[in-house]
């Protein structure tokens, strides 16, 4: 018997590119993609009816190294600043020629918390048909590891090297995605490639509304991160599970309606008046730390850990929910 | 089945030059097909077919991609291009896939 895969078999990814072995990046750009043509077909008729402006970073150096690219579908490499202006700019051509679709910019997470933020916060608050997607691998792995405005508390980077003075990362992680829902944008969601069909769904819908939306996507990155190659998945899938990343969805910056997903791993999850409201995490955020090289550290310091917990902790009231995080059975 | 990228490989062979072009445009779309990244593999995903259930995850996850379906939905492995990180093996809920050490 025949069995169809829940997703469209068109590629618009092509293998043959520089990214590492087990790069969770290229997983998330290749399903963005893919997602993206099946809303463009669904909206317009035509699968292939969108273009991509994507600032420097990882999947930029990696799928592009002349005179070979990875995609299949028009594509063009800006500075690190201006992907969201670039795309902002396509649109308009677009719009002024007459031809349907959306342009979808892609940025790392250093090329939008950081350097290309106010270009970002620009072309969000023109209103342009334009889907902006971050792939938050949380530094700048294509430099060599330095830490981003985006890197955890706590973590290790070139930049940020545990030792004596210091315990990683020592700032809390900056969420973009709530800057974005801040514009009163139609469409703002975090996503995460531990959760494919999510991510998807939620790729989506922000391709079919009318009006700017930006998608945070958390991909793991095996060489920044010291992780065993064919674990990416299942740390991605442990930081839903732990309370590390929050899977929303935010609808015209409307903060009070926002729509939580449920983690799993065995989590609690309480709603009031359709509205989650608490969530008690089964898994402890150790679990989702001891695969990984950059935190290695912390588990001489467990104070940096409490510190971290509370962290997220905050992260959560700001999302409205009270967020029990259990440590770990001794 | 033949892979998806049949069509992309033949052009890129037939048409890719190192000669630069103005404003350094790539003229063909998915001309990364040339570079055969699977000389990379330090190990072998071994599909074992009938443990296979087909909930397409290993195809789902593969980040080349180095695994395209069959006519039955079943996935294919393109050694060409499969740079052996385990992803599929790590996810495949059956235990279908394995990692086997390539032996040179």
């Amino acid at each position: 018997a025949v069995r169809k895969p829940p997703i469209t078999t068109r590629e618009y990814w092509a293998p043959g590119h520089a990214a590492c072995a087990g790069c969770g990046c290229a997983t998330a750009l290749r399903l963005a993609t893919k997602a993206f043509s099946e809303a463009m077909e669904e909206k317009y008729g035509d699968p292939n009816a969108f273009a991509i402006a994507q600032a420097t970073g990882c999947m930029e150096v990696v799928s592009a190294v002349f005179p070979y690219t990875a995609w299949k579908v028009p594509w063009v490499h800006v500075a690190f600043e201006n992907a969201a202006a670039a795309a902002s700019g396509i649109e308009a051509a677009w719009k002024k020629k007459g031809i349907k679709g959306k342009i979808l910019a892609i940025g790392g997470d250093g090329g939008t918390a950081d350097i290309g933020l106010q270009a970002l916060s620009g072309m969000l608050e023109r209103g342009h048909n334009v889907v902006y997607l971050m792939y938050d691998n949380e530094a700048y792995m294509n430099t060599g590891i330095q830490r981003s405005s985006s890197t955890p508390y706590g973590a290790w980077t070139t930049t940020s090297p545990p030792g004596k003075y210091s315990i990683g990362e020592d700032r809390p992680k900056k969420w973009v995605a709530l800057i974005a829902a801040a514009h009163m944008i139609p469409y703002v969601a975090t996503a995460s490639i531990g959760n494919p069909f999510d991510f998807v769904k939620k790729v989506k819908k922000a391709a079919k509304v009318d009006g700017p939306a930006f998608v945070q996507v958390h991909c793991t990155c095996p060489t920044g991160w010291r992780t065993p190659l064919e674990k990416g998945i299942e740390i991605a899938r442990l930081a839903i599970e732990t309370g590390m990343w929050p899977l929303f969805e935010i609808e015209n910056g409307d903060i009070w309606h926002i729509k939580i997903q449920p983690p799993g791993g065995g989590a609690k999850v309480y709603k009031e008046g359709g509205r989650v409201v608490r969530i008690e995490f089964k898994k402890p955020i150790e679990e989702y730390l001891k695969y990984q090289g950059r935190f290695k550290h912390l588990f001489k310091r467990p104070e940096a850990i409490d510190e971290l917990r509370n962290q997220i902790k905050a992260m959560w009231k700001v999302l409205g929910v009270e967020a029990i995080l259990p440590k770990p059975e001794e | 089945a033949e892979s998806p990228f049949k069509a992309d490989i033949e052009r890129a062979q037939k048409e890719l030059t190192e000669k630069m072009t103005p404003g350094a445009i790539a003229y063909i779309p998915g001309s990364s097909v040339i570079n055969k990244t699977g000389s990379w593999r330090v190990f072998r995903p071994e599909f074992k077919k009938d443990k296979c259930v087909r909930c397409f995850l290993c195809y789902i996850y593969c980040p080349e991609p180095a695994i395209y379906l069959d006519e039955e939905g079943y996935p294919v492995f393109d050694y060409d291009y499969c740079k052996g990180c385990g992803i599929c093996a790590n996810e495949c809920p059956t235990n279908a896939i394995e990692m086997v050490r390539e032996v040179k």
